[in-house]
């Protein structure tokens, strides 16, 4: 999933302060599973905002919306993005990841949109409360070959042919808190019985798959001719 | 196209067979060549090469290049070390490409250590490449006459292409893969991290031999100089050192630490010279190369060897 964290909450007051009739959108997929921006989280949101405000003596409307997801158009026509809903609001503050932001800017193209949110990265959930990235979406996956564990973005320094001199006991240089990708590779490997692998010279990598490349999209043209079909 | 083309100085001590002795210059935090031309002047006469530091922990300093550009203009031929944190493959080739144009034929490639620990720890990183493609690449070039992006090269260039190697650092078996990758790569000589537990390395350095390592690539030990017990201390915390409490203490207790210092490091010479395998010392005596020229002397390392150099 794609996990965030909230912002701090006097950024988040500042960045509002401006405004007196303030949508607080939630979204309903990843952000709500690492229980950073979902329905629960706009709800306190929007009382912070409000008590803040009228300690202050200010008045301002607070308002939320929980779509199932920022991301997708499919959910761009619902009621409570309507007039009654956010459109009704001077100005938008998401608690989605940063595409959720940017989508509710291309919803709302006349106000200001801001994000409650820093997204982090793609990750998993290990414990309550406790996240761990394992994916960059570098477009190029090659986890056959390194025991379903990723040097791009588990490794300090995205090595693709072991690890750096500074990895001991198993961390990394950077933080002792941190697992060094490399003996989690060399591990893994060596229980599923592939070690000869490590001994393959990995060749510059190319990274025109990954954001290098320039921003990425996808256009499946199996998909936009079984809409078409389904049209008529 | 063929790899022809001067050999540097330590490439032919190394090849003649002499033990080599080589040493290091960190190039200042500003731009003062002769910050670096006093350092060099200190070593000449004293070492085959030294190593040139690329913003060693991270920490802003002059270039490699060109410090060590300025170092072989006052006579010691320059290690120019190269990491991967600060360039891409374009701009590593680029800089190799003026390195050779000044003159500069031996090129250590690094991996770099991690930003976190210098001066601008909100940098972003590169590491386009690992220093194994780095090695591969530069390799590519020397060899075949090709870019890393697969273009032929109009006139080739020649390095005397070197890679690290940390004895102290896990998992171990795949840190020896690693070195092996390395050499397959294309490293002629191996320098390894600051060695302080020489029964530690006398073991690393039996299974690299096991491995064949030795035969197809030439080992220079590093030692690390230390001039006082609060030196050693810091030493012990660069990711990778694993130096012994007994030396720590040694250092500690110590009247004279300097002496003290030096000592330690010509006990591990003198180790180090009996290992099978083991074709010269590298000392690292960062901020102090002074002492140097007394290491070269106590460790009988002089004269050093000269070749008749056509320049």
């Amino acid at each position: 999933m794609i996990v965030a964290e909230q912002k701090a909450i006097d950024e988040i007051l500042r960045s509002v302060r401006d405004y007196d009739d303030i949508a607080v959108v939630s979204c309903g997929s990843c952000v709500t599973v690492c229980m950073a921006g979902g329905e629960k989280e706009a709800a306190g949101m929007a009382s912070i905002i409000k008590l803040a405000a009228m300690e202050e003596g200010r008045n301002v409307n607070v308002r939320t919306a929980n779509p199932v997801r920022q991301c997708d158009m499919e959910f761009f026509d619902s009621p409570e993005f309507g007039e009654d809903g956010v459109a009704g609001a001077s100005c938008v503050l998401s608690l989605g990841c940063g595409a959720g932001v940017q989508f509710m800017a291309e919803r709302y193209p006349d106000k200001a949109v801001i994000p409650a949110l820093n997204t982090t990265f793609l990750g998993v959930n290990r414990d309550l409360g406790y996240w761990t990235e394992m994916c960059q979406g570098c477009g190029n996956c090659i986890l056959e070959k390194t025991g379903g564990v990723c040097p791009v973005a588990r490794c300090g320094k995205s090595h693709f042919n072991g690890p750096c001199g500074g990895s001991s006991k198993g961390r990394c240089e950077i933080d002792p808190d941190i697992d060094c990708a490399w003996q989690m590779i060399y591990d893994r490997l060596k229980r599923i019985g592939q070690l000869h692998r490590l001994y393959e010279i990995n060749e510059a990598r190319d990274w025109s798959a990954s954001r290098d490349g320039g921003p990425r999209s996808h256009k499946r043209d199996d998909v936009t001719a079984d809409r078409g079909a389904g049209d008529e | 196209m063929s790899s022809a083309g001067e050999s540097t100085n330590l490439q032919r001590v190394l090849e003649a067979g002499f033990f080599s002795f080589s040493a290091e210059i960190g190039p200042p935090m500003n731009g003062s060549a002769d910050h670096v031309r006093g350092k060099a002047r200190k070593l000449r006469g004293f070492v085959d090469a030294a190593n040139i530091t690329d913003n060693q922990t991270a920490i802003v300093r002059m270039s490699s290049i060109a410090a060590g550009y300025i170092a072989q203009s006052e006579g010691v031929e320059a290690v120019v070390q190269m990491t991967c944190r600060d360039r891409n493959r374009i701009a590593i080739q680029s800089d190799l490409l003026g390195a050779y144009a000044l003159g500069l034929r031996n090129v250590l490639a690094l991996s770099g250590d991690h930003q976190s620990f210098g001066n601008h720890p909100g940098s972003k990183n590169v590491y386009d490449i690992d220093s194994i493609q780095l090695v591969k690449g530069l390799n590519d070039m020397i060899e075949k006459g090709v870019f890393m992006g697969g273009q032929k090269m109009k006139e080739p260039v020649s390095f005397f292409l070197g890679a690290s190697a940390n004895p102290f650092a896990d998992p171990e078996e795949l840190q020896l893969i690693r070195l092996e990758k390395k050499i397959r790569a294309g490293a002629r000589f191996v320098q390894t991290q600051g060695i302080y537990d020489i029964d530690k390395f006398k073991a690393w350095m039996e299974k690299a031999r096991m491995r064949g390592l030795h035969e197809k690539a030439f080992f220079l030990a590093g030692i690390v100089v230390n001039r006082s017990a609060k030196s050693i201390e810091m030493t012990a915390l660069v990711p990778g050192m694993d130096i012994p409490e007994r030396l720590i203490q040694r250092m500690r207790d110590a009247e004279n630490k300097e002496d003290e210092g030096v000592s330690i490091a010509l006990e591990l010479i003198g180790e180090l010279r009996g290992i099978e395998g083991v074709a010269g010392v590298h000392v690292m005596a960062i901020g102090w190369e002074s002492v140097i020229p007394a290491i070269a002397e106590r460790a009988g390392f002089l004269p050093r060897p000269s070749f008749d150099r056509q320049t």
